[in-house]
């Protein structure tokens, strides 16, 4: 079983894309939890959500304390959050910054995998602004998800929300997202 | 068709494909996005239920009890502080024999306000004569909410249940649900015959009449015997659903490795999940360890759950609302079946007051306290002294 913290922000989107990540490997045949931590909600305070996925049927229903991976959509949280607690020493630590996985090491001196991307200038670039999507398609790369499968699942859940024209720039930015990741992730 | 969906989603799926003739709701958290789900279903057409946004959750349930006095199929959702405000209506709901099915999504009482899980609402409505099951899951939720319309309206049963789900860790958590083709929950579900509807004015009909004390000891004696039918048909209903749904409800309760079990736990709602990890964990140390969760907890299958329990050497009954002043309620009711004869050493535990979370190194706390257990003690679990 993979747990993942998400750390965002209110309004960045951390719950909705941690419910997508859920449909996408239910669509990969696996068994999976969303869930988002709630305190007082409002716009711009930081924000937990949580998955779990697992080829078996999934019984728990505690809080995640020891995650497999780390997302960080907003890296203001690195401190402000103390976004690596409980993180395995194993694990993963995706953020979105503009800065390098060295110096991202060394603000949280976390001894795992770093991937840093720019989820924010790919979200600018692929027309969206919302950073959340480039760092799902992270994930995905990650978890190895098969993204004609991922891309499948946010077209369809994307279409009821939003246009098509937005809908295809979200996939594009899902893709750079997964493409930097992959990138990253396999070469280190 | 199994989908990644919320508690109140998966409740409100539930009600959709009832699709009861009045809702009569008023919003709460964690139980507003079910009144929400079911509005929109309302504008859009996808059922005919006549919705009532009513003023506050006392109006929810007089509402609730006019309409189905009137003959219709009634459902409702509240949490917390809401059935506190229903538990007076809640009362006659259940004096006047009236099968209101709703949702509670377990939410702590106040003072102090917080607005996540436990079970004291449910507990605060413990004695009102209304049916109570707990469901594990989201997939629980769902399918008790199909099954409890048919133990409600059963004509021997004609009495409210209560479908209670944790608050937030089930209501706002999304998790795989399958839910049924509609034509078959609704195949399931079948066609409401009301009793002696007051719409039916070529046969008019006393109902909620006075009862002095040469009475009322009577009727609320024959209120009874519909708790008395409950589980025989609760039984039935669930055996017929098993089928349909091809997952596995028989019984009072779910016995999870509870067979050669020397140390059990006995817990309600979504603890009993992380419980099942933790059983195989230990199990898989060669620990006799094992569970029992409670689906129906009112009436209380007293007599079925002593018989599963008697051969376990220390079981920790565990009780997720403070009965304050005694040990808790459910506890007491397993406690009671082993009145005048030998049995387990039985503990109490408290926990989870207000969303506090039970990770599994809880559970198995739970387990090793175990070995050494007063008969009666309460303990407190997760808390900070």
């Amino acid at each position: 079983m993979k747990e993942i913290r998400w750390h965002g922000r209110g309004g960045q989107g951390a719950k909705t894309v941690s419910q997508i990540l859920a449909q996408i490997n239910l669509r990969e045949g696996k068994h999976v939890q969303s869930f988002p931590e709630y305190g007082p909600e409002r716009s711009g305070a930081p924000v937990r959500a949580y998955n779990r996925i697992s080829g078996e049927e999934i019984l728990i229903h505690s809080g995640v304390y020891r995650p497999d991976i780390v997302v960080v959509i907003d890296e203001t949280l690195l401190e402000a959050e103390n976004a690596t607690e409980g993180l395995k020493p194993d694990g993963v630590l995706i953020v979105n910054t503009s800065r390098s996985a060295e110096e991202i090491r060394e603000v949280t001196g976390f001894p795992g995998k770093i991937i840093a991307l720019d989820a924010t200038k790919i979200a600018q670039e692929a027309g969206t602004g919302f950073p959340n999507v480039p760092m799902l398609g992270a994930v995905a790369a990650v978890l190895g998800t098969d993204p004609k499968v991922a891309e499948e699942e946010l077209r369809e859940t994307l279409s009821h929300r939003l246009p098509p024209e937005v809908v295809e720039k979200n996939l594009v930015a899902f893709r750079a997202g997964y493409e930097t990741a992959k990138g990253v992730y396999v070469g280190s | 068709m199994k989908k990644v969906m919320t508690g109140h989603k998966a409740v409100a799926e539930a009600m959709r494909q009832i699709e009861p003739d009045v809702v009569a709701v008023y919003p709460i958290t964690p139980q507003s996005e079910i009144a929400e789900y079911y509005a929109q279903y309302v504008h859009d057409g996808l059922v005919r239920t006549e919705l009532v946004p009513v003023e506050s959750e006392h109006s929810a349930m007089s509402a609730c009890v006019g309409a189905a006095a009137a003959g219709a199929r009634v459902m409702t959702a509240t949490a917390s502080q809401g059935l506190a405000l229903m538990v007076e209506v809640l009362y006659i709901a259940a004096g006047l024999r009236l099968p209101i099915v709703m949702a509670l999504a377990n939410r702590a009482l106040s003072a102090p306000i917080n607005i996540h899980c436990d079970h004291s609402d449910a507990y605060l409505a413990r004695d009102c004569g209304a049916i109570q099951i707990f469901a594990e899951s989201a997939q629980e939720a769902y399918d008790y909410m199909l099954m409890a319309q048919r133990v409600a309206e059963h004509k021997e049963v004609r009495l409210p249940v209560i479908v209670n789900l944790d608050g937030f860790t089930l209501t706002h958590s999304s998790q795989v649900v399958e839910t049924l083709p509609d034509e078959e929950a609704k195949g399931f579900v079948g066609e409401y015959e009301p009793l002696y509807p007051l719409l039916d004015v070529d046969h008019p009909t006393t109902w909620g009449p006075f009862a002095m004390p040469d009475y009322y000891f009577e009727l609320k004696r024959s209120q009874e015997a519909g708790m008395e039918a409950a589980p025989g048909v609760f039984l039935r209903v669930q055996e017929e659903y098993s089928r349909l749904c091809g997952r596995n409800y028989r019984g009072f309760f779910e016995a999870y490795r509870l067979e050669d079990a020397e140390r059990v736990i006995v817990v309600m709602g979504s603890t009993a999940g992380t419980a099942k990890v933790v059983v195989d964990e230990l199990r898989a140390r060669g620990e006799k360890v094992g569970l029992l969760k409670v689906w129906l907890w009112r009436p209380f299958p007293r007599e079925e759950i002593t018989e599963a329990l008697a051969g376990a050497k220390a079981v920790a009954v565990m009780d997720r609302a403070l009965s304050h002043g005694n040990l808790g309620a459910l506890y007491l009711d397993v406690a009671a079946g082993f009145s005048g004869r030998e049995g387990p050493v039985l503990v109490n535990y408290i926990y989870g007051l207000g969303g506090r979370d039970i990770p599994a190194e809880h559970i198995a706390q739970v387990f090793a306290g175990l070995k050494e257990a007063r008969p009666g003690e309460r303990r407190f679990l997760g808390l900070r002294e």
